[in-house]
């Protein structure tokens, strides 16, 4: 995983709220069998209609996506955030995310920064106004700036390190490495393989 | 003060501990089957990373196999990729693989324990829920998801927060034509499909210890169905008895040595238990799930009950809404209700045992006219024993269906489905809407009862046969 320190992007507004993670990523692409390319999922059913926001053209690239209230509730699907991911989201914006969404993009390294409604109402209308605007994420600072707005943000303390550190799951523990090779050479003889 | 059985293991098994954190535990054998296991090997590979013990990781097909035609290639374009990809990962990670067409080819948890690869005080993972059948050996044995499989591979660790603990004593033995399925759908039906969250079932008593390995495995199998992570039986004689001579058993000097420190996990007497239940065997009877989980379930000489007998409206509606489901009129003797397919198979009851019993019913009987019976032995080994023994022939004789190893209409991944409105009597564990195939109507029982019923066409037991 990589270190998160300073992203620098272009926003696209998703002005609705309870998205659920049927809707970021319906069931039918969980069959499949690859960790990547579920870009083509996110938000499927709305891809068809050529006025949603990710088919306007001014939005094309964009790395932060700033969403309503209550983002990515209902199933723990994890296709949730590697379909953001992979479509090329770096930061989620909301003011309220679900629990285990948030969790699971910790983990997968996809920043959720919360912020007030307030603040999601002034970005919404700094990049419909100017698509082109800069959005900066500090996680350092933990603020979001962008144009004259600068608000701060919160984040999951373990998260924010784990990010900074650009650690994931098997990173943090593979720091551990000499404690699991120590602990192998103690394993009694008898202990079986499954080979030979 | 003492430690349980859970415990033991556990603290066996701390790689690091500290303040504020969880555990890091290690994992002695981890199993691995094709539908849970393709993104954990390919976010191993973009990740850069290896397995670290593919000596101490099992692979197997067995969740999308078909039960016949073996030999051509799976038609369902799914199935074929998931299995595919398992093949293409185990050969590039160097994880032993056991594919279809080979004779130690089977379901997970059957194939771990027959080989002897499953041991008294082990940690077990796999991707699958039912990887709690292992407990019955003593060893701590869970399901885990997709990301947790990508940590086994990569660390043979998991960092976990520790697990409650749950006694549940079986006071003297099982009635005589009451069967280890019988006792845990009994146990689920009274602590609920909530009643284990959280917690390590250790199952113990009488009734426990005079189980075969094979009943203690249909036991520990389902705890999950109980909200259980895992189920756990101390090991004993029979335990030792079982495993001595698999081929994955230590031997020699080994053996005595795993022996001596085996006979060790059992709960100390000074031990405490989050929470205990008892069981008093002798109210046990041959038991039938009427519902839509695995807690609806009555003596088979009971009733379909009624939404009058809820104790709350949640339960009203619950039961209601699996009434429907099911298409059952309250008030129904379970014994009345007829069935259009029997399934004997799956983790839970796919063993040798669990085909004799059904075999034993089935010996000079028929299937009944306009039942359909498929049997779908646990794993290759189960089935070639099952044919030295002359089953096929019983099954073949009585009109039931003989087939292949695998899952098959445990969850229809395969082409082994229900039809919409269909009702069948399944030695599996789950009865959740659609598990058996879009609109089936599963009612889980015993290899037992199963047969008894395929004779009769509806719910029945042995001794209804005489
Ligand atoms: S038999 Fe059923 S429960 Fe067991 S591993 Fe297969 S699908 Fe899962």
């Amino acid at each position: 995983m990589e270190a998160f320190t300073v992203h620098t992007g272009t926003a696209a507004p998703l002005r609705r709220s309870n998205v659920d993670t049927d809707q970021i990523i319906p069931a039918e692409y969980l069959k499949r069998i690859t960790r990547h390319g579920f870009e083509d999922g996110l938000f499927s059913a709305w891809r068809s209609d050529p006025d949603f926001v990710l088919n306007q053209p001014e939005y094309a690239g964009v790395s932060v996506l700033v969403a309503g209230p209550d983002f990515g509730t209902g199933s723990s699907r994890e296709h949730a955030v590697w379909a953001l991911q992979d479509y090329g989201f770096t930061v989620v914006i909301s003011s309220r995310f679900a629990d285990i969404f948030r969790g699971n993009s910790g983990k997968a390294g996809l920043l959720t920064a919360l912020v007030d409604q307030e603040t999601v109402e002034r970005l919404w209308a700094l990049i419909e106004a100017d698509p082109t605007t800069a959005v900066t994420v500090d996680l350092e600072a933990q603020t979001v700036s962008a144009g004259d707005l600068v608000a701060s943000f919160d984040v999951d303390p373990y998260v924010r390190w784990r990010l900074l550190q650009g650690l994931d799951d098997i990173g943090i523990t593979l720091q551990k490495e000499d404690a699991i090779a120590t602990f192998e050479s103690s394993r009694p003889a008898y202990s079986p393989t499954t080979i030979g | 003060m003492g430690k349980t059985l859970a415990e033991k293991v556990w603290e066996a098994h701390v790689v690091s501990r500290a303040d504020g954190e969880p555990d890091l535990l290690y994992i002695d054998l981890h199993l691995v089957h094709e539908v849970t296991s393709p993104q954990a090997f390919d976010a191993l590979r973009s990740a850069g990373r290896v397995v670290r013990r593919p000596d101490l990781t099992l692979a197997t097909e067995d969740h999308n196999v078909p039960t016949i035609d073996i030999d051509k290639p799976i038609a369902d374009p799914i199935s074929r990729a998931q299995v595919e990809a398992l093949r293409k990962n185990c050969a590039e990670f160097g994880v032993p693989l056991f594919p279809l067409g080979s004779e130690d080819q089977g379901i997970v948890h059957v194939v771990g324990p027959q080989l002897g690869l499953t041991q008294p005080g082990m940690t077990v993972v796999c991707g699958d829920s039912h990887t709690s059948t292992h407990g019955a050996f003593g060893a701590l044995a869970f399901g885990i998801g997709t990301s947790e499989v990508e940590h086994v591979l990569a660390t043979q660790t998991l960092p976990l927060k520790p697990f409650k603990t749950m006694a549940i004593t079986i006071n003297g033995p099982l009635p005589e034509g009451v069967t280890a399925k019988d006792l845990i759908l009994a146990v689920i039906a009274q602590i609920g499909t909530g009643g284990g969250q959280g917690y390590v079932l250790e199952y113990r008593g009488e009734g426990v210890e005079g189980l075969s390995m094979e009943g203690r495995m249909t036991l520990c199998n389902m705890s999950i169905e109980a909200g259980a992570r895992a189920g756990m039986v101390a090991p004993d004689d029979t335990t030792f008895d079982y495993l001595q001579g698999r081929p994955h058993a230590p031997q020699g000097a080994d053996w005595d040595a795993a022996v001596a420190y085996w006979k060790t996990l059992r709960t100390d007497a000074d031990a405490r238990f989050d929470a205990e239940v008892v069981i008093e065997a002798s109210e046990l009877s041959p038991f039938v799930t009427w519902g839509t989980n695995p807690g609806q379930g009555v003596p088979l000489a009971g009733v379909v009950p009624s939404p009058d007998d809820a104790a709350d409206e949640v339960e009203r509606v619950a039961i209601e809404r699996a009434l429907e489901y099911m298409a059952l009129t309250p008030g129904t003797p379970i014994r009345e209700i007829p069935v259009d397919t029997v399934f004997v198979g799956s983790c839970t009851n796919g063993r040798i045992e669990d085909l004799r019993a059904a075999a034993s019913i089935l010996e000079g009987r028929k299937v009944a006219d306009g039942v359909r019976m498929l049997v779908v032995p646990g794993s290759v080994k189960v089935r070639l024993q099952a044919i030295s023994e002359g089953l096929d022939r019983v099954f073949i004789d009585a009109g039931a269906e003989w087939r292949e190893a695998g899952c098959s209409m445990c969850l229809a991944m395969n082409p082994d489905k229900l039809t919409p409105g269909e009702r069948s009597a399944s030695t599996s564990n789950r009865n959740f809407e659609g598990r058996q195939g879009p609109g089936g109507r599963t009612h889980l029982v015993s290899p037992q009862v199963a047969a008894a019923t395929a004779v009769t066409g509806h719910f029945a037991s042995p001794a209804d046969l005489a």
